[in-house]
C-alpha cells in the first residue's frame, strides 16, 4: 500500500512542479484537458442534455408545451407531496440500515487473509447483487415470505404461528424496505471497500504499541478516518434508493406513494392521460434533490481523502 | 351506342390499368394506387375506393405494423394469424406487452419511420388524447352502423372493439367458499386472497376494478370514490393483497387465489393454467369498458391499416374476438342476426342484462384523478 | 479460523490481552451468516417455486432468443464503448490530471444516483430520430450506467502496479502515447478491463426500467412479460442470468489472482487492491 501511495504522489509532485514559459504552460496545461475531451462530451450528451430537457419540459404544459408552473405547483401537491416525503423518509432508512450491515460485511470479509476464497464469493456476489431488483426480486420474496411462501410455511412448521395472521404483511413499507436490501447491502459492500484499504494497518499496530485496545482504538484512529467515506456512502445508497422504482411498485401496487413510481404512472401508464409534463417536473425534483445529495458527498469526500489517499 | 359504349369502357379501364401500372411500381410503403388511401374515410360500393381496390392495395403494401398486441389476449395470435394467411400482408407487433401510453409515445416519436404503428388498440382515454392531439385519421368501417353512438366517435377518430366486464376469478381448490359478489368479498374467509392485476394508478384493469367497486357500493359513473373504500375497507380487515404483480403466476402459486380483472382475460391467461377456474360477473355491479381502435393519421401503411379494420369489424374478426372470450362491440347486432358464434357465446359468463353504459371522458378524467390523489391515501 | 488468529498473534509485536482477538472472528462469521441467510433464502424460494423443468424450458421458450440476443449485442456495444472510453480517459487523469481524480469519482458516480425513469424520459425528449429508432440508444445510455463500476474498476487496475515508472520507461525508450497504451498499460490492466466487462454485462441483463421505457424487449424486459405467462420460466430465468454472471465474475476474479501471483503485483478483486507487502505487515484488525 505504502509503495502504491507514493506512486500517487509523486505525479502530483511533477505537475506543479516548475516548467519553462508562462504562456507555453498555460498552453500547455489547457491543452493537457482535451484528453478527457471525450469523456466530458459523452457525459454532457448522455447525461446533461437529458437533464436539461426534463427541466424544460417540467415548466411546459404537457398539450400545448406553452410555459407554465402548474407542473411544479401540482408536484407538490396532494399524493405528490406523500410522495415525496415518503420517498425521503424510505431513501433514509434504505441508506442507513444496509450501509451499517454492509460496512460489517465488508469489514469482515476484508480482515480474512488474502486470496481467501470467501472474500472472493463475498466481492462477485455484490458485484452481482447490485444490479438484481425490479419484478424479479419482487417475485423472489414473494416466493420467499406470501402467505403460501415458503419461510412463512418453515415458520408456521417450527412454531405453529401464522405471521400473516399476526398482521405480518409484505405488501407495504416493511416488504419494500426488506427487499431493497437485497441491492443495497451489497452496493455498500462495493463502495466501502476502497475506503477500508485505506486504513493503514500501521496506525492499527502503532495504536496497539501504545497500548490501545479494539475499542480505542475505532473511537479514536479508525473511526474518525473511516467516518467521511462511511458518511459518503450513505448519501451514494440514498440516491440509489430514492432512484429504485420497479421492485416498490411490483410490490406493493401503488398503495404507498413514491415518487418514481408515481413518474411510472405518469408517463408508461394506461391510466393517467395527458399530464406526462407533470412526471418531468417531479423527475426534475429528484434530479435537484440528488445534486444536494453529491454536493453533500463532494465534502464529504474531501475531507475522507485526507487520509485515505 | 353499344359498341361505343363499349370501347369507352374499354378506353377507360385501360388507362385506370396504365394508370396504376405506372403508379405501381414506387415502394409498398408509399400507398402504389392512384387512391391516396390516408385519406379515405370511409369505402364505397365500388370504384377506386371500394373494398376489391382496398385489399389490392394493402396486399401491394404488403406490411402492417400493429403494436401492443399480446397473441394470448382477446385471441389476437389468431387474428393475426388469419389476417396474414387470407391477405398475405406481414404483421409487425411492437412490444407486445406495452401499454396504451406507449402506442401514443410510438405514434408520435416514430412519425415518418417505416416501423411506425398504423393501427392502436388504447384504452378509451388514450383514444380521446390521441383525438385531441390529431394522430388518428377518421375512418367508418363498412358496418359502422352496427357500432352503438355512445362506443364510437362522430367523427370517426375512434371507435370501441372488444371489451368485456370486471369479474372475480377463484381457484376452487384454495377458495372454498364461492364468492359472487364485491359484497361477499368481505367474508374473513377470504383473509390474504384477493388480488388485483395491477395497480389502478397505471392499469385500466384495475382501474376498471375500482369503479365497478364504486358502482356496487352506492357510487356512480361521476362517484368512484366509494370504490376506493371499498378496497380500503378490504386492506383494512386483511383480505386484499395489494401486489402489482396479480396475474396467472400468483393465482397458480397461491398468493391471489382470488383475482379481480377482465372476464376475457381471465378465461384466456388463467383458466388455462388453473384447473377448474371459475369466473363470475359480480352481482351487484357490472362495469364493462372496451378498448378502441384508431388509425394513424401518420401510418405508414395506410391501406393496410383500413383493410385491417375492416377485417376486424366484419362478421369473421368478430367473431374471433369473441373466441378469445372478449366480447365484440357489436355483438348485440350479430346475435339479433344470427351471425354470432353460439359456441363462443355460450362458453362467456352471460352478460348482464340491459344496454351498454360508459362514463362519459369527462366522468373517466375526474375518476382517473380521484384514484390518483386518493388510492395510497386511503388504500396504503 | 484460531490458525489465523493465532498467526496474527505471532505477526505482531506488542503483547496483548489473546481474548481479544480471538472473539473477533466469531463475530465476523456471525455476520457473514446472517448475510448468508438473508441473500440465500429468496433464492431458494426461488428455485423451489420454478422447479427443475422450469430450467430445462428457459432457452426454448418464446421470444427468449430474441430477447436474450438483443441484451447481449447491447450488452457488447455498452462494453466496447465503455472500455474504448474509460480506459484512455482513466490512465490520462490517473497520470496527466491527478488532480481531478476526485471530481472524475464525483462525476462517475452520478449515474447510480439519477433515477433510471428520469434518464430514459430525458433521453427519448432529446435523441435524434435515428437514434430512437434503433435499441443501439440504449446501448450508449449503457455506457453511462456502467461508468460507476467501471472507473472504480479501471482506477483500482491502475493503484495495483506502478503505472507511472512503465509509461516513463516506454516513453524514454520511443513508444507513442497509444503505443504505451496498448502494450505496457492495457496488459497490466487486464483483470480490471474484465472486471469492468462482467460488471457492465451484468448491469445490461438487468437493466429493464429503461429498456421497458424504450419500448424495446431486452432480456430483462422479456422476464417481466412472460411472467404473467409463466411465472415459473420467468423465475427461472432470472436465477439462471443471476448464476451464470455471478461464475463468471468469479472466474475473471479467480484466473487474475492466480496471475498476479505468477507475476507478482497485486491482487484486484473489483474495486480492491491489495499488495505483497500487507502480507508481512500483519493483516489488518
Amino acid at each position: 500500500m505504502a509503495e502504491v501511495v507514493t506512486a500517487t504522489a509523486a505525479p502530483e509532485v511533477q505537475a506543479s512542479g516548475a516548467r519553462p514559459g508562462r504562456v507555453s504552460a498555460l498552453v500547455r496545461s489547457s491543452l493537457r484537458w482535451l484528453g478527457v475531451l471525450p469523456f466530458g462530451a459523452y457525459v454532457a450528451l448522455g447525461l446533461g442534455a437529458p437533464t436539461v430537457a426534463i427541466a424544460i419540459a417540467a415548466f411546459q404544459d404537457s398539450n400545448t408545451n406553452a410555459a407554465t408552473l402548474s407542473n411544479m405547483h401540482a408536484a407538490f401537491q396532494g399524493t405528490y407531496l406523500t410522495g415525496l416525503q415518503n420517498s425521503l423518509e424510505l431513501s433514509l432508512v434504505c441508506a442507513i440500515v444496509p450501509g451499517i450491515f454492509g460496512l460489517l460485511i465488508a469489514y469482515a470479509i476484508f480482515t480474512a487473509k488474502r486470496g481467501n476464497v470467501l472474500r472472493r464469493v463475498v466481492i462477485t456476489a455484490s458485484g452481482v447483487f447490485a444490479n438484481f431488483g425490479g419484478v424479479p426480486l419482487a417475485f423472489l420474496f414473494i416466493a420467499a415470505l406470501s402467505t403460501t411462501g415458503v419461510v412463512t410455511g418453515w415458520i408456521k412448521d417450527v412454531s405453529g404461528v401464522d405471521i400473516w395472521d399476526h398482521g405480518f404483511t409484505l405488501y407495504d413499507v416493511h416488504g419494500i424496505f426488506l427487499a431493497y436490501l437485497y441491492f443495497q447491502i451489497p452496493l455498500m459492500v462495493l463502495i466501502i471497500l476502497p475506503a477500508l484499504e485505506g486504513l493503514r494497518p500501521a496506525w492499527r499496530e502503532a495504536a496497539e504499541n501504545m497500548g490501545a485496545g479494539t475499542w480505542q482504538y475505532w473511537r479514536y484512529v479508525g473511526g474518525p478516518v473511516l467516518f467521511p467515506s462511511f458518511l459518503g456512502c450513505l448519501l451514494l445508497l440514498f440516491g440509489a434508493s430514492l432512484s429504485a422504482y420497479a421492485t416498490a411498485e411490483a410490490l406493493t401496487g401503488g398503495t404507498v406513494a413514491l415518487t418514481s413510481i408515481q413518474i411510472g404512472a405518469l408517463l408508461n401508464g394506461n391510466v393517467i392521460a395527458g399530464q406526462e409534463n407533470l412526471g418531468y417536473a417531479l423527475g426534475l425534483i429528484m434530479i435537484v434533490i440528488i445534486a444536494i445529495v453529491m454536493v453533500l458527498y463532494w465534502f464529504v469526500q474531501r475531507r475522507a481523502a485526507r487520509w485515505l489517499r | 351506342m353499344r359498341k361505343s359504349k363499349a370501347i369507352a369502357t374499354f378506353l377507360v379501364a385501360a388507362s385506370t390499368a396504365a394508370f396504376a401500372a405506372a403508379c405501381g411500381s414506387s415502394s409498398g410503403s408509399s400507398g402504389a394506387s392512384s387512391v391516396d388511401w390516408s385519406k379515405v374515410t370511409h369505402l364505397t360500393a365500388s370504384g377506386p375506393d371500394s373494398m376489391s381496390a382496398l385489399v389490392k392495395a394493402a396486399e401491394k403494401e404488403g406490411q402492417l405494423n400493429v403494436i401492443t398486441l399480446p397473441s394470448n389476449w382477446a385471441n389476437y395470435g389468431t387474428i393475426m394469424k388469419d389476417f396474414t394467411a387470407k391477405y398475405h400482408i406481414h404483421i409487425s407487433d411492437a412490444i407486445p406487452e406495452g401499454s396504451s401510453g406507449q402506442e401514443l409515445q410510438a405514434v408520435e416519436t416514430e412519425k415518418g419511420q417505416s416501423r411506425a404503428p398504423d393501427v392502436v388498440d388504447v384504452g378509451t382515454a388514450f383514444a380521446v388524447e390521441g383525438a385531441t392531439k390529431g394522430l388518428w385519421a377518421p375512418y367508418k368501417v363498412a358496418s359502422w352502423t352496427n357500432i352503438p353512438g355512445i362506443a364510437k366517435d362522430s367523427s370517426g377518430d375512434y371507435y370501441a372493439d372488444y371489451g368485456g366486464y370486471v369479474a372475480i376469478g377463484y381457484n376452487p381448490a384454495k377458495v372454498k367458499v364461492a364468492p359472487t359478489s364485491f359484497k361477499s368479498l368481505t367474508n374473513p374467509a377470504y383473509k390474504n386472497m384477493i388480488g388485483l392485476n395491477n395497480s389502478p394508478t397505471t392499469a385500466g384493469a384495475a382501474f376498471a376494478a375500482v369503479y365497478a367497486a364504486a358502482l356496487a357500493n352506492g357510487g356512480s359513473y361521476s362517484n368512484i370514490l366509494p370504490g376506493i373504500q371499498f378496497f380500503a375497507h378490504l386492506k383494512k380487515i386483511g383480505n386484499f393483497v395489494p401486489t402489482a404483480i396479480g396475474g396467472p403466476s400468483t393465482v397458480q402459486n397461491g398468493t391471489t387465489p382470488i383475482l379481480i380483472w377482465w372476464d376475457y382475460l381471465l378465461a384466456s391467461e388463467v383458466k388455462p393454467v388453473v384447473p377448474g377456474f371459475k369466473i363470475v360477473i359480480p352481482s351487484d355491479s357490472s362495469f364493462a369498458s372496451y378498448y378502441d381502435q384508431a388509425i394513424s393519421a401518420t401510418a405508414p401503411d395506410p391501406a393496410a391499416a383500413r383493410l385491417w379494420e375492416e377485417y376486424l369489424y366484419s362478421t369473421t374478426g368478430q367473431n374471433l374476438w369473441l373466441q378469445g372470450f372478449a366480447r365484440p362491440i357489436e355483438l348485440s347486432t350479430m346475435t339479433s342476426n344470427g351471425t354470432v358464434d353460439k359456441t363462443a357465446l355460450a362458453a362467456l359468463p352471460p352478460a348482464p342484462a340491459g344496454a351498454l353504459t360508459f362514463p362519459t371522458q369527462a366522468q373517466d378524467a375526474t375518476a382517473e384523478n380521484v384514484v390518483t390523489q386518493d388510492w395510497a391515501k386511503d388504500v396504503g | 479460523m484460531a490458525a489465523v488468529a493465532s498467526a496474527e498473534q505471532i505477526g505482531s509485536q506488542a503483547p496483548r490481552p489473546a481474548a481479544r482477538r480471538r472473539s473477533f472472528p466469531v463475530w465476523r462469521w456471525a455476520v457473514l451468516l446472517i448475510a448468508a441467510v438473508y441473500f440465500g433464502i429468496p433464492l431458494y424460494s426461488g428455485l423451489k417455486f420454478a422447479g427443475f423443468k422450469a430450467f430445462t424450458q428457459v432457452v426454448g421458450y418464446q421470444d427468449f432468443g430474441s430477447a436474450f440476443g438483443l441484451s447481449l449485442r447491447l450488452a457488447l456495444i455498452a462494453t466496447v464503448l465503455t472500455l474504448v472510453l474509460m480506459v484512455p480517459t482513466t490512465v490520462y487523469v490517473h497520470l496527466r490530471l491527478p488532480r481531478i481524480r476526485r471530481m472524475m469519482e464525483a462525476i462517475t458516480i452520478l449515474p447510480i444516483v439519477i433515477p433510471p425513469i428520469v434518464l430514459i424520459i430525458g433521453v427519448l425528449k432529446v435523441a435524434p430520430g435515428f437514434l430512437i429508432s434503433t435499441p443501439n440508444l440504449l446501448g450508449l445510455e449503457y455506457v453511462i450506467l456502467a461508468m460507476p463500476f467501471a472507473y472504480r474498476s479501471l482506477d483500482s487496475g491502475l493503484r495495483s502496479f506502478d503505472v507511472k515508472t512503465l509509461v516513463e520507461a516506454s516513453n524514454s525508450l520511443g513508444a507513442g502515447w497509444p503505443t504505451t497504451l496498448w502494450r505496457v498499460v492495457i496488459p497490466n490492466l487486464r483483470t480490471a478491463m474484465l472486471s469492468a466487462t462482467v460488471l457492465t454485462v451484468a448491469l445490461v441483463l438487468g437493466e429493464y426500467t429503461m429498456a421497458s421505457l424504450d419500448n424495446f424487449q431486452t432480456f430483462p424486459v422479456w422476464i417481466v412479460n412472460f411472467e404473467q405467462n409463466s411465472g415459473t420460466v420467468a423465475v427461472a430465468a432470472s436465477l439462471l442470468a443471476l448464476f451464470v454472471t455471478w461464475l463468471l465474475l468469479m472466474l475473471i476474479v479467480t484466473l487474475g489472482s492466480r496471475r498476479a501471483r505468477k507475476h507478482g503485483g497485486a491482487e484486484v478483486a473489483l474495486f480492491t487492491v491489495s499488495t505483497q507487502t500487507r502480507q508481512t505487515v500483519g493483516e489488518t484488525e
